[in-house]
C-alpha cells in the first residue's frame, strides 16, 4: 500500500513539471511570433475571438477533467491532456486497453496499461501526423480522395459502434436508460451535436442514477 | 522581419514543442514499463497492450492529419501541425481558428498574410484549451482520491461506479450518431456504419469463441475500426445510389 502511494505521488510530482512546462510552451508559441515579427495582436480582438469560443471550451475543458482523470489514471491524465484527442482516440484507446488486459481502472495493473496505452498512442500519432507534414505532397491526394471522405467522416460511429458493444453488453441494465435517452435527444434536437462534451457527464449521472437503485436492489 | 505562415522559424518552433511532448510521452512509456515490470505484471500482456494501442490509433491518427490538411490553406502547416499534435482535437482548433480569424476582421477562407491576425488566432487556439492543464495539476489527486474513497466503502460499487462513468460516455456519443437522421437517408450513414462496426466486432468475438482464437481479441476494436470505416465507403455509395 505505502509503494503504491509513493509510485501515485511521484507520478503526481513528475506529472505536474510536465504538464506546467508544455503550458507554458504553448503559451510562449504565440508570444514567439508575436516578439520576432513584433505583430502584437489587438488586444479587443484577441478577447472577443476568445469570448466566443471560452464559453463552450472552458466549460467542456473543466467536465472532461472531471469525467476523464477517474477512467484515465494518474499518468494516463497527465500524458492524455497534453497530447489532447481524448474522446476520439485517447480515452477508447485506454479504456480498451484495460478491458483487454483484463485489469480496472485505478489500480496499480490499470494504472500501467492506461499509461502506456496513452503514451504508445500519442507516440504514433506524433510520428504519422510529423511524417504526413513531410510526405505531404504525395500522401494529399490519397488522403483528400473523394472514394475515402466517407471512411474519415464516419470515424467517430466506426469507433464507437465497436467499443458500444464491448461496454453495453457488459452492463447492459445500466446502459439502457443513458442510450435511450441520448439517442431520443440527439433525434429531437440535433443541433446539440456541438455541446457533446457537456452531455457526456449527463449521461453519466444517468448510467450511475440507474445504477445506484439496480444495486440498491440487488439487481446488479 | 517577412511574415509567412510556413517560414523557417515557424517550423523551428513548433518542432521544438512537438519534441518535447513526444519526449513527455516516452518518459511516462518508460515509467509505465517499469511499473509493470515492479510489479510482476506479464511481459507479454503489456508488449500486446503497445500493439494494439498502436495499431488501433493509426486510422484516427490519418484523420487528425486531414485536419492539418484543412487548416493549412489558412494558417499554413507549422501552427495547425503543432495545434493538432498536442491538446484539443480538430473539433476545438477549427472553431477556435474561425473564431479569432472572424473576430479580428479576417477569415479562415483566405490564406492569412497579416501577422497580426496570425497571431491573434495563434492566442486564442493556446488560450480557448488552458483548462486541462491547469486543472489536472490542482483537481487530478483530489478527484483520485474521492473515487478511491468510493471503492473503499463498496469495492463493488466503486466498480459499478465507474461503468456508469464510461457508459456514460459512451452512451452520449452513441446518441452523436443520429444527430443527422432528421436529413433523410443520406443522415443514417452514420448509424448504418456504427451498426456494421459493431457487427464485426461481435463476429470478432464469436470467432474468439469458436476458433478459440485468443489472438483476435486484442485486434478486435482496430479491426472493428477500420472495418466499419472501409464499410462506410459502399454504404455511402448504395445510399446515394437508392436516392438517385
Amino acid at each position: 500500500m505505502k509503494q503504491e502511494m509513493s509510485y501515485r505521488d511521484s507520478i503526481h510530482k513528475t506529472g505536474r513539471i510536465w504538464i506546467l512546462s508544455a503550458l507554458a510552451m504553448l503559451l510562449a508559441v504565440p508570444a514567439a511570433i508575436c516578439i520576432y515579427y513584433s505583430a502584437w495582436p489587438p488586444i479587443g480582438g484577441v478577447l472577443k475571438g476568445l469570448l466566443s469560443i471560452v464559453p463552450i471550451f472552458w466549460t467542456v475543458g473543466v467536465i472532461e477533467v472531471f469525467t476523464y482523470v477517474p477512467m484515465l489514471g494518474t499518468g494516463g491524465s497527465y500524458l492524455g491532456f497534453v497530447t489532447g484527442n481524448l474522446a476520439n482516440l485517447k480515452v477508447p484507446c485506454a479504456l480498451n486497453s484495460m478491458d483487454r488486459a483484463g485489469v480496472q481502472p485505478g489500480t496499480d495493473e490499470g494504472e500501467v496499461i492506461s499509461t502506456l496505452a496513452i503514451a504508445t498512442s500519442s507516440i504514433v500519432t506524433t510520428l504519422i501526423i510529423a511524417l504526413g507534414v513531410l510526405l505531404l505532397s504525395q500522401i494529399t491526394p490519397v488522403l483528400e480522395s473523394p472514394t475515402l471522405q466517407p471512411a474519415f467522416e464516419n470515424i467517430l460511429p466506426a469507433l464507437f459502434g465497436a467499443l458500444g458493444v464491448v461496454f453495453v453488453s457488459k452492463d447492459w441494465k445500466i446502459a439502457v436508460a443513458p442510450l435511450l435517452f441520448m439517442v431520443t435527444l440527439f433525434l429531437l434536437v440535433p443541433s446539440l451535436s456541438s455541446a457533446v462534451g457537456i452531455l457526456v457527464p449527463v449521461g453519466a449521472l444517468i448510467a450511475i442514477g440507474v445504477a445506484r437503485v439496480l444495486y440498491k436492489k440487488g439487481m446488479l | 522581419m517577412e511574415f509567412n505562415s510556413n517560414s523557417a522559424f515557424m517550423y523551428v518552433v513548433v518542432t521544438v514543442v512537438i519534441a518535447f511532448v513526444l519526449l513527455q510521452s516516452v518518459v511516462f512509456f518508460v515509467k509505465a514499463w517499469k511499473r509493470g515490470k515492479e510489479l510482476g505484471m506479464d511481459t507479454q500482456a503489456l508488449k500486446k497492450t503497445i500493439g494494439a494501442s498502436a495499431i488501433f490509433t493509426i486510422a484516427p491518427a490519418f484523420a487528425i492529419l486531414l485536419g492539418v490538411i484543412a487548416l493549412s490553406n489558412a494558417l499554413g502547416f507549422p501552427l495547425p501541425w503543432l495545434r493538432l499534435s498536442v491538446i484539443g482535437s480538430l473539433t476545438y482548433e477549427a472553431t477556435a481558428a474561425a473564431a479569432a480569424a472572424t473576430a479580428v476582421g479576417s477569415s479562415l477562407s483566405e490564406h492569412i498574410t497579416d501577422p497580426k491576425v496570425f497571431a491573434a488566432i495563434a492566442w486564442v487556439m493556446a488560450l480557448g484549451i488552458i483548462p486541462g492543464l491547469v486543472l489536472v495539476p490542482i483537481f487530478g489527486k483530489k478527484i483520485e482520491k474521492g473515487i478511491s474513497n468510493i471503492k473503499s466503502k463498496d469495492s463493488k460499487w466503486g466498480k459499478i461506479f465507474l461503468s456508469g462513468l464510461f457508459l456514460g460516455m459512451i452512451s452520449a456519443f452513441l446518441g452523436l450518431v443520429f444527430a443527422h437522421v432528421h436529413e433523410g437517408l443520406t443522415g443514417w450513414i452514420p448509424v448504418f456504419v456504427m451498426f456494421a462496426s459493431a457487427a464485426l466486432m461481435m463476429i470478432c468475438g464469436l470467432i474468439r469463441k469458436l476458433f478459440n482464437a485468443k489472438w483476435i481479441e486484442d485486434y478486435a476494436l482496430p479491426i472493428s475500426l477500420l472495418g466499419g470505416m472501409a464499410l462506410s465507403i459502399p454504404i455511402t455509395t448504395l445510399v446515394q445510389n437508392i436516392l438517385g
